[in-house]
């Protein structure tokens, strides 16, 4: 058994104290060992990732008790392309948060963020529900530390609401899991499957009642219409670097519910039928349509980014709730693009912040440093609103041809198709009034000269813009990665069976005892 | 038994909804609470309701309550403690810092220059 599969959780969560108790004072040591913990994270993940590429399925039995009773770890295609995700967005979301002074600006920026890592990490690693639902619960705790970070009253206000929103979510979570254990006597997501399965037909008021609720809660984290309404202000009054690491954050939802309706809830199960198609679909549209109309309608900059984000996200759900092979691939190549285009461009709304000194979509003197953070929004609004050439084309193209069979083909062409026109609209209008117009305001000779952004800022969004293109380049490997990962989602025989059938240190009785 | 915690739940449950649809931050805070106490007894009540059954497994045992559960609403318990404790910290900052304790966002006028850094 190897214990690297361990090492994402672990090595975050050493990290995050140490940087509290021993370089609380020292902003330079702090960040040294967060960057250096964060490279050794990539390090691990691309580990992982390469060894689970050839359709292994890692686990690790915490102190060797096997599952289900014990907590197991488990590594497979699709969870360590996340933690690998993760890690990598990580690193640059912390370039930028150094160069940017924004880690400055409060206290124990790096510790959070190192326990918002492990959170994040544990919650695509775990292999049992109620581990997920711990793991949330960190993964939470540090972003409302990190939401409120550097402090102000409106940032304070969202914060409220988003921690409230969020604790009802928990509770939310809490009761779907009592339903389940009360229905299935386990919570270890392998053994879930087995147990599923054999509830009678007859018998399934119960554990219908727990899919749904949590498909609601996983909705809730993937801000899915019309549970979306935490997402806005909390993402906007964000600062920028936690924003942009909250861009993953909505994919853990996402990932939730790939993991937990492939696998215990497929869609040929009798007792969750009609989940997917009659419910998930429609909502997933009505974000696509409401996030993209929200891009259009969006005063402020970083609002119109908030509301990008739910547009994508109901991208990546059209894809989800298709439930083929096909659309889970396609969704899973999008949840990358997404992550990266959201990331980039939060990233870049606090370019134009540092420039111009608000974000209000308004014509204003040139920002300072105004090419390359122009070019820079250009190619991030190109990726998010799906043009060609970058990645989100690409995405979109899969999605659409995953959804060509389907008998919504209709609904989900044109809503795709029309809500990726209005996103157009709404970036270029806001693109243009920024960059364009500026020229023309006679500039404010009183007005206090702001500095340029620091060249290590734009290293760390040119990092995420070069990834968004490399992701564009190569996407036939990236696609046909993740398409073996969808068929190894819809045979998860290999996986429950590595889960179930290792044994752990009680499974064979020593003599005597 | 069964009618007695099944109607607490329900009314903790009902409770809290009522208060976490209020518009200030206190009574949201106040049903938030209700709301994990009844969660709590909804997960203790799913591993089945048994008295004076210990939790822990003998030869000689007849009977034995699950216990599962139990570690679960400890988990639980400890986790909804911290984090309503939090909960409170940022509303009364959010409350000192605006003088405001209205959970929704108020109307303001966006034309102004905005205040935050």
């Amino acid at each position: 058994m190897t214990h690297w599969i361990v090492a994402p959780v672990i090595l975050p969560a050493l990290l995050a104290p140490f940087i509290v108790l021993a370089a609380r004072y020292h902003i330079g040591i702090q960040r040294v060992f967060s960057v250096v913990g964060v490279l050794a994270l990539i390090a691990t993940a691309a580990g992982l990732a390469w060894q689970t590429s050839d359709g292994t399925v890692l686990l690790y039995q915490l102190g060797d008790w096997a599952a289900p009773f014990g907590i197991v770890l488990v590594g497979d295609r699709l969870s360590t392309m996340m933690v690998l995700l993760t890690a990598v967005l990580a690193l640059f979301v912390l370039l930028y948060a150094i160069g940017s002074g924004w880690d400055d600006r409060g206290r124990h920026f790096h510790a959070l963020f190192q326990f918002q890592l492990m959170g994040i990490m544990g919650a695509f690693l775990t292999g049992d529900l109620f581990n997920l639902f711990v793991f949330f619960e960190v993964l939470l705790i540090a972003s409302y530390g990190l939401m409120i970070h550097a402090g102000g009253d409106a940032r304070l206000r969202a914060g409220v609401q988003y921690v409230l929103f969020n604790l009802i979510g928990s509770t939310l979570f809490l009761f779907a899991l009592g339903s389940i254990y009360a229905e299935a006597g386990t919570l270890n997501m392998a053994d879930l499957a087995n147990r599923v399965d054999l509830i009678g037909p007859d018998a399934t008021v119960g554990i219908r009642v727990a899919a749904v609720l949590l498909l609601l809660v996983f909705a809730i984290k993937a801000a899915l219409v019309p549970l979306h309404f935490w997402l806005p202000s909390s993402y906007a009054e964000a600062p920028a670097p936690v924003a942009a690491l909250f861009a993953i954050m909505t994919k853990v939802g996402a990932y939730a519910i790939i993991r937990v309706y492939t696998m215990i809830f497929p869609p040929d199960v009798e007792v969750t039928a009609g989940l997917h198609d009659v419910w998930l679909l429609p909502a997933a549209l009505v974000s696509l349509a409401i996030g993209m109309i929200g891009v259009l309608a969006a005063k402020k900059l970083d609002r119109l980014i908030t509301f990008s984000v739910i547009g994508s996200m109901g991208m990546v759900m059209v894809s989800i709730s298709l439930f083929t092979p096909a659309s889970i691939a396609a969704a899973l190549y999008y949840i990358v693009h997404s992550t990266l285009a959201g990331a980039a461009l939060f990233l870049i709304s606090d370019l134009v912040r540092t420039g111009r000194g608000n974000l209000h979509l308004t014509a204003q003197a040139p920002a300072a440093g105004a090419a390359l953070t122009a070019a820079l929004f250009f190619v991030g609004a190109i990726a998010m609103a799906g043009l060609p050439p970058l990645s989100g084309f690409i995405g979109k193209l899969l999605v659409l041809e995953a959804a060509y069979d389907s008998s919504a083909m209709a609904w989900i062409w044109v809503i795709v198709l029309g809500s990726s026109l209005i996103s157009i609209l709404g970036f270029a209008r806001a693109g243009s009034i920024l960059f364009w117009k500026a020229h023309g305001v006679t500039v404010d000779e009183d007005a206090p000269q702001l500095d340029r952004p620091s060249v290590m800022s734009y290293v760390a969004v040119g990092g995420l813009v070069a990834l968004l293109a490399a992701h564009t380049v190569f996407a036939g490997v990236v696609h046909g990665y993740t398409t073996t990962m969808a068929a190894q989602l819809f045979a998860p025989e290999p996986y429950i069976e590595t889960v179930v059938g290792t044994p752990g240190k009680l499974s064979t009785p020593k003599e005597g005892y | 038994m069964e009618l007695l915690v099944a109607s607490a739940i329900g009314i903790l449950t009902a409770g809290g909804l009522y208060l976490v649809l209020r518009l200030r931050t206190f009574p949201v805070i106040m049903g938030i609470s209700l709301l994990t106490y009844a969660v709590n007894v909804f997960l203790f009540a799913s591993g089945r309701l048994t008295v004076g059954a210990p939790p822990v497994l003998r030869d000689s045992m007849e009977s034995y309550a699950d216990p599962l559960p139990q570690a679960l609403v400890l988990t639980a318990i400890v986790i909804s403690f911290g984090m309503t404790a939090v909960v409170v910290m940022i509303a009364l900052g959010a409350y000192l810092g605006s003088d405001d304790d209205h959970v929704d966002d108020q109307p303001q006028d966006d034309t102004q220059a905005e205040g935050r850094s």
